[in-house]
């Protein structure tokens, strides 16, 4: 019945990876993946509360009465959020003023709540670590990617850690950027394009 | 009074909630494949966006920073958001059935709606005053409901059309969102 601890973590890599696979948590993924940058800031944000959360719920998963869980998950989210906004506005402020009120929203984001009623309720807690570890981790390389396509085509350069010097020209000056990829409505379709592929892909 | 209008149009039209912010993606793609249900869904937006606007934004001015909380602001904005849809819930199941049958599955969908914190975070962060904050709410609010229902007759047309099997469902509804949003920025030189 029970899958390894190892299948725990590597299905959110591919299986189940949100947002391709499992529809959920759509608003981040769209408004922060300008850059590949804030992507990866993005992801390792939720990674962190979702892993915190999931460790909570599921430790606490003998205690909390079932009639009142949605309103205990909500505060345990909401209590590793706020350690995130902190622990960012004191070390990372560029990224944190970058990614602006997305940050208070991984508290509403559909992929932390999912998992702790889906899967932390029901398991113990070193499964529920991978668990959200696994997630975490799919949907920060799902931010990556979507960040490395529109930037790649809507400015022509990749930025992957500023502060590290890993920012590269790859098209070079004479590329003329297709600015309409890190608006609005290039994020709507470039993800869409993006599902389109992953279909492809998983059907051979 | 002019102040309020342009801001009111500018939460409807240039910085629509949906289509230029980003935020709640999930109902608008998840309620939107029925005119039905986006309009059940619209309206149960407008109801509580409204509310929580107001009352996060008197949450916000007379207990956290008057105590110095600020820092609980997201703890707190969350509960007093999950806490007024359970609310709205009781009170239109006793006062008004005929509304909670039109709303009543839609609502408990709210509390997770990133529109609604994001409404309310954004009239906190812009520091609007009380009818300001009130009209961006009703504004962002009505900009949901008008994408939302837009987009439920657009994709109401999909159905109809042969779409190739790996663009089917959420990838062609996403394309088309983009085309909807792409409209949407040619409003951005009106104010």
């Amino acid at each position: 019945m029970a899958k390894s601890l190892t299948q725990e973590f590597v299905k959110g890599l591919w299986d189940e990876v949100p947002p391709f696979r499992l529809v959920l948590g759509l608003c981040p993924v769209l408004a922060v993946t300008k850059s590949v940058e804030n992507g990866i800031g993005m992801g390792l944000a939720t990674t962190f509360v979702l892993v915190g959360s999931n460790v909570l719920v599921s430790a606490l998963r003998k205690i909390i009465p079932s009639k009142v869980r949605i309103a205990c998950y909500i505060v345990i989210i909401a209590t590793f959020v706020t350690v995130v906004e902190l622990l960012m506005q004191a070390y990372v402020y560029g990224l944190f003023l970058k990614l602006g009120i997305f940050i208070p929203l991984i508290v509403v984001n559909c992929i932390v709540l999912g998992r702790a009623e889906a899967f932390a309720s029901k398991n113990g807690p070193v499964r529920s670590l991978l668990d959200g570890l696994g997630i975490g981790l799919g949907f920060t390389l799902s931010l990556a990617t979507l960040g490395a396509v529109r930037e790649l085509l809507g400015t022509g350069a990749l930025t992957i850690w500023k502060d590290w010097g890993l920012a590269f020209d790859i098209f070079g000056p004479a590329y003329k950027p297709f600015s309409f990829m890190v608006e609005a409505p290039g994020a709507f379709m470039a993800l869409g394009l993006l599902l389109c592929f992953m279909n492809l892909a998983a059907k051979k | 009074m002019g102040d309020l209008i342009v801001l009111a149009i500018s939460c409807i039209l240039i910085n629509n909630i949906l289509l230029a912010q980003y935020l709640g993606n999930c109902p608008f793609l998840g309620t939107s494949k029925k005119m039905e249900t986006a309009i059940g869904m619209a309206m149960a937006v407008v109801f509580v966006l409204v509310m929580a606007g107001v009352i996060t934004w008197i949450t916000n001015k007379f207990f956290l920073e008057k105590f110095d909380l600020v820092y609980l602001r997201t703890v707190a904005f969350i509960l007093v958001i999950a806490s007024l849809v359970q609310f709205v819930e009781m009170f239109l199941k006793k006062s008004i059935p005929a509304l909670y049958a039109g709303l009543g599955i839609f609502l408990p969908l709210i509390t997770t709606n990133c529109a609604v914190m994001g409404v309310c975070l954004i009239n906190v962060n812009e520091e609007y005053n009380f009818m300001q904050a009130l009209v961006a709410s009703f504004g962002y609010a009505v900009g949901f409901g008008l994408a939302l229902i837009l987009f439920a007759g657009v994709r109401e047309k999909i159905l109809l059309a042969r779409v190739p099997r790996p663009l089917q469902d959420t990838s062609i509804a996403l394309v088309t969102a983009g085309i909807l949003s792409l409209t949407f920025t040619a409003f951005k030189g009106m104010v």
